[in-house]
């Protein structure tokens, strides 16, 4: 495995994915989800809400990184606080 | 539609009682627009098959009379471009490689791609949407993207310069696009139909094999043949993963161009035989075809 | 269509499929984000860098060009590919030994190897000894895919709709013919004009097979790399170098691991968000599509 040059930041990153996934499956399995509409224009579970939460915060952490001199820790809160409106209001 | 006429003699029937212009002006109009259309539809395909003519054509010349001057047609007919390919095994052997992991991976593909299909066209089951998603964004991600990890993977696992990595490889895109396609065929199967045979008393490997396989044959013709286009065509992957034993023929037309040039007869003469078991693909498969592009979504 | 039964079994089904591609999907994605945290100068020999190579190509000029060039070429491509590929399923025989002869002789394109696709047309485009470049040389025009930038733009598109076009005509021409013929005859009683065949009967049997086309060819296009390097290596200059190309040379050219990673990742990340805003646009039409019976 070490052509895979993994670095705990990243085994970090891809655990929490796989929890996250982990915890989403178990969540549905108890409490199955039913689809509403949030603010977003279209209507969502709680995967599709998930999803975008992790793609806009991909996007914003890019925006963070790429065009300002911010911490990348900034751009996590961001994400976390969009991820938890989403999965509240979305 | 509101109405419909079953059929044609009473569509012109009425045709002729409401249509203000005479039967014979319009059978005239309907002969030259269907000729306008043959021509417009021979100008199209006269211009698509040019550069694969041009191709053959140098590919039936010699180097001296390609390079020396023009000519619409072979003026020496020769086939030692094509001699040249067939007696040298290093050259040859491209194209059974290139063959050997088309089969292979069309094979594996099928295997998993047709149960998983019937999964995602019966049954809702947790995730199945984001799956399904992902599946297609594997079919959208650049293979450039994937070159070296790739690479190391297959070296790693030991499986370096094998057909089966290639085949494996090939899966990434193939697999996917087999899924999107054969769900749409098995989703315009009515379900009660596998209903039917379960309380015939099918069990569900034989009532898949034996009625519903059938079912959408030409469905899985269909899916052959892009399977076959998709790891025929590619060759980025199948480059990076190969580098003797199993090395695809695209890669080893690179080898023409020597220190004395390209030798362009060759080229030529390994583009064209490149093309041909396309076109036997095609043949097999003409009468599906025209059904199953729509992907059993029309 | 839409009576599919909640079963949880279904993913034994769907296992064998998700092993495999994910072996070839997941593995090589995780390598590539590690990637693009580390100076990778080695096996055994990394840094980490942490968000550095992101920040230096997202500020790269010649890749945010090369990414505008992308979006440029894949539209072009689109509005020229689809008008085209609808025309010609319009005009193609619908039965007998014709038909199948077209169909055959289209498909062809389709059915040769991609840098096979750009050796062609480096020949049939070269001055000397290609037909195309010959004769508009004797025509007095000049052309030149290697010194002009133009030239070599003209050539690419001319290639890809000449190997592309066939798979839209395709799709059309399937999708044109699961018309009932009844329909047809109901336009003529109407005396419907053609266009009117086309707009409210033809059309509409058509966005199905057009969705996928434009998502098919959007994909492929925006992943062009094979014939553009065979036919032009991305020159003149880098005129026609597109985003591939440009991973390409960064990854194996200059064995910039890092950098190329990063690169990879954000590309994927646009490719994605692109699809999931095109997927679910498609769903969400279906869906409405649904309750009249349709799709």
């Amino acid at each position: 495995m070490s052509w895979m040059v993994w670095t705990l930041p990243t085994a970090i990153f891809f655990s929490s994915i796989a929890a996250m996934l982990a915890g989403m499956t178990v969540w549905e399995i108890y409490s199955p989800t039913v689809e509403r509409k949030g603010f977003l224009p279209i209507s969502t579970t709680r995967g599709d809400r998930l999803f975008v939460s992790l793609l806009s915060a991909a996007f914003i952490h890019l925006g963070v990184v790429g065009f300002t001199s911010l911490s990348i820790l900034v751009a996590s809160a961001i994400s976390v606080l969009w991820l938890l409106v989403l999965m509240r209001w979305g | 539609m509101s109405y419909q006429i079953e059929n044609t003699q009473q569509g012109e029937k009425y045709n002729t009682i409401f249509s203000k212009v005479p039967a014979a002006t319009r059978r005239k109009r309907n002969t030259r627009s269907r000729l306008r259309k043959r021509l417009l539809l021979g100008t199209y395909i006269v211009l698509l098959m040019l550069p694969i003519y041009w191709l053959l054509n140098m590919s039936l010349q010699t180097n001296s009379e390609i390079l020396g001057s023009m000519t619409l047609w072979p003026k020496n007919l020769t086939f030692d471009n094509y001699i040249g390919i067939f007696s040298n095994p290093s050259w040859y052997m491209g194209y059974v490689n290139s063959i050997t992991y088309v089969l292979m991976n069309m094979l594996i593909t099928m295997l998993v791609a047709l149960p998983a299909a019937y999964a995602f066209s019966r049954y809702k089951f947790i995730g199945d949407k984001h799956l399904f998603f992902w599946l297609l964004t594997n079919l959208m991600a650049p293979p450039a993207v994937f070159l070296l990890p790739y690479f190391q993977l297959y070296y790693s696992v030991g499986l370096f310069d094998t057909h089966i990595a290639v085949a494996l490889a090939h899966c990434l895109f193939n697999i996917p696009l087999a899924i999107w396609i054969l769900e749409g065929f098995m989703s315009s199967v009515p379900k009660e139909i596998d209903e039917t045979a379960y309380i015939d008393g099918y069990s569900f490997p034989k009532f898949f094999v034996k009625i519903f396989i059938p079912m959408i044959s030409s469905g899985i013709g269909v899916v052959l043949f892009f399977l076959f286009m998709f790891s025929w065509v590619e060759l980025l992957l199948a480059r990076t993963l190969t580098s003797t034993d199993a090395q695809p023929i695209g890669m080893i037309m690179t080898r023409t161009s020597t220190a004395s040039g390209i030798d362009w007869g060759t080229l030529a003469a390994a583009g064209m035989l490149t093309i041909v078991p396309g076109i036997l693909v095609v043949y097999f498969v003409r009468n599906h075809i025209a059904k199953g592009f729509a992907l059993g979504r029309t | 269509m839409n009576n599919k039964v909640y079963n949880n079994r279904a993913w034994l089904l769907v296992l064998p499929m998700l092993v495999l591609v994910a072996f070839s999907a997941i593995i090589p994605l995780m390598t590539v984000v590690n990637y693009s945290v580390q100076d990778v100068l080695g096996p055994h020999a990394s840094f980490f860098t942490g968000t550095e190579w992101f920040r230096t190509m997202l500020n790269d000029p010649a890749l945010q060009t090369a990414f505008g060039r992308q979006i440029l070429f894949s539209l072009t491509i689109l509005a020229i590919q689809i008008p085209l590929g609808i025309g010609i399923a319009l005009i193609m025989p619908k039965q007998g030994w014709q038909a199948s002869a077209v169909l055959i002789l289209i498909t062809l394109p389709l059915l040769i190897p991609w840098n096979v696709v750009g050796s062609i047309w480096q020949i049939f485009t070269r001055g000397d000894i290609g037909l195309m470049g010959w004769s508009l040389r004797e025509i007095g025009i000049e052309y030149n895919i290697t010194r002009n930038a133009g030239d070599a733009w003209f050539t690419i598109i001319l290639m890809d709709v000449w190997h592309w076009t066939p798979l839209v005509a395709m799709l059309c021409y399937s999708g044109l013919r699961s018309i009932p013929e009844a329909y047809y005859q109901a336009a003529r009683i109407d005396r419907a004009s053609k266009w009117a065949v086309f707009r409210y009967i033809q059309l509409p049997k058509l966005t199905n097979v057009l969705v996928i086309a434009v998502l098919l060819r959007f994909m492929h296009s925006f992943m062009i790399y094979a014939e553009p390097f065979v036919l032009t290596g991305g020159g003149p200059g880098s005129s026609t170098t597109f985003l591939s190309q440009s991973l390409a040379t960064m990854a194996i050219g200059q064995q910039d691991l890092g950098p190329s990673a990063a690169f990879s990742i954000i590309y994927f990340l646009v490719i994605l968000l692109v699809s999931w805003v095109f997927y679910t646009t498609i769903m969400h039409m279906q869906k409405d599509k649904t309750p009249q019976g349709g799709a």
